[in-house]
């Protein structure tokens, strides 16, 4: 009860205008399924709230859930706000409908995943029970 | 604009860097007093000399009355009177797989822009009665940070919410019309630790009847604090009607406080609560601790053989768990 280490939390945020949160829900729902404190934002978030929610929330990785087709521009703007706010070791991951050929220049920027339509949210799981385990070996 | 701040930031720099005013650092140090770090438990020594300051309001009611909305409203009410916020909203971890969702800040939207608000979202972690603690500890950190009113919002129901209503030193409890009949508002149990009470969504019909019914039980209530009388103030979240209303009246209870020396006599209760939360936290920890390891397990086995009885063995694990640190 007292000297595991605590659950990682997790941002879910919908950045842009779209509004169909229904992808990000089920994320959500299925990273508290496994274990994970999730926060979820609410649709229509911009750069600054979510890096604000980031901070307030000392979140360890952030999930960005995107159908819009913005994801090459307000990516870049999420990114810079978190360093601004000294959040550059928060790890930033995307969902939703993002073409293959943008994936390359997203994880140059810094995206360190892209689950796209289709994707089991296990994946989503997998890759953040790797953090996890990154994470405890850190603090030991 | 902020310097970094690593991860292995001790728990010194953290709170030195709370104090000057980094939101980093009051962040991540509220994380480390969650998980219970010893370092970062330790420095809540010397921060707890810079609270006392912070108004710390409890809000409370059904899941659904609309409390994350109000606690915005309130909020933003409180930064029109040049106010600084913390807000903690606590929501319930799932006790099939320990994660949790924490989904208050969707009504809170409106708050981002504002950096003299300081959001939170906790998880209950199903520490048994860790909870009130916990959340104590939080509302130190954010009035160690300087802000001027600390609220707490919690799904009025358990011990341990009641727990952290008892805490505050304003108690709002929400209720919203037609929720039952209104013997719910009894059973509840925490009408008697309500300041205030909130009607809200007070433009649904059947808000008459509630209020006269809060109004008609308050009456028949034994309770010892005559002085203060409770009122009952109706509010509509979602368009702010009756927020202003609102943030007067706890406003007036704070000075009630103040005038009677009830501000004093409860935050020594609150204290006495406060200290023995802390003890019962340790000695749980070390006493799991103790009974789980290897140590012992010689001394259970013969109890199990009737070589040793529980009582005595007993005896020595509670010798143990008092000097073990």
């Amino acid at each position: 009860m007292s000297d595991t280490s605590p659950p990682l939390r997790i941002l879910i945020a919908k950045p842009g205008l779209d509004g169909h949160d229904r992808g990000a829900k089920v994320i959500a729902r299925a990273l508290r399924d496994a274990g994970f404190e999730v926060i979820y934002t609410g649709i229509r978030q911009t750069p600054e709230m979510i890096a604000e929610a980031a901070l307030q929330e000392d979140v360890d990785a952030i999930g960005l859930s995107i159908l819009s087709g913005a994801h090459m521009t307000l990516f870049p703007r999420i990114l810079d706000e978190l360093r601004e706010r000294g959040l550059d070791d928060v790890v930033v991951w995307a969902g939703g409908i993002i073409p293959e050929s943008d994936v390359p220049k997203l994880r140059e920027m810094g995206i360190r995943a892209v689950f796209g339509p289709g994707s089991p949210t296990t994946e989503t799981i997998e890759f953040l029970r790797n953090l996890d385990k990154n994470k405890a070996a850190a603090t030991r | 604009m902020t310097a970094s701040l690593p991860r292995d930031a001790s728990a010194a720099d953290l709170a030195a860097r709370l104090v000057a005013g980094d939101r980093l650092a009051l962040s991540r140090m509220i994380s480390a007093v969650e998980a219970g770090r010893p370092e970062a438990r330790h420095q809540l020594r010397g921060l707890f000399a810079r609270t006392g300051r912070a108004h710390l309001v409890g809000i409370t009611g059904p899941p659904g009355s609309g409390k994350s909305t109000l606690t915005t409203r309130l909020a933003i009410e409180y930064r029109r009177r040049n106010q600084t916020v913390g807000i903690v909203a606590v929501d319930p971890t799932s006790p099939y797989s320990g994660g949790a969702i924490l989904g208050d800040r969707v009504r809170m939207m409106e708050l981002h822009g504002d950096r003299d608000v300081f959001v939170r979202s906790m998880a209950t972690r199903g520490v048994m009665g860790g909870l009130a603690r916990s959340t104590l500890d939080v509302v130190l950190l954010l009035d160690a940070f300087g802000k001027d009113v600390v609220i707490v919002e919690t799904v009025g129901v358990g011990q341990d919410e009641v727990e952290i209503a008892r805490a505050a030193d304003t108690s709002v409890v929400v209720g919203v019309p037609n929720l039952g009949d209104d013997i719910q508002a009894i059973k509840a149990g925490i009408l008697e630790i309500a300041d205030v009470l909130v009607v809200n969504k007070a433009d649904l019909a059947g808000a008459d009847r509630l209020v006269a019914d809060l109004r008609a039980m308050l009456q028949l209530g034994t309770s010892p604090r005559e002085a203060w009388a409770p009122p009952i103030v109706q509010t509509v979240a979602t368009d702010g009607s009756g927020v202003a209303e609102l943030v007067d009246r706890l406003a007036e209870h704070r000075a009630h406080l103040e005038r009677s020396g009830e501000w004093h006599a409860r935050r020594a209760d609150s204290a006495r609560r406060q200290v023995r939360a802390i003890v019962e936290d340790r000695v749980l920890r070390r006493l799991e601790r103790v009974t789980t390891g290897d140590a012992w397990q010689a001394r259970f086995e013969a109890i199990a053989d009737r070589d040793q009885d529980p009582y005595s063995v007993a005896e020595d694990v509670l010798k143990e768990v008092a000097d073990h640190d």
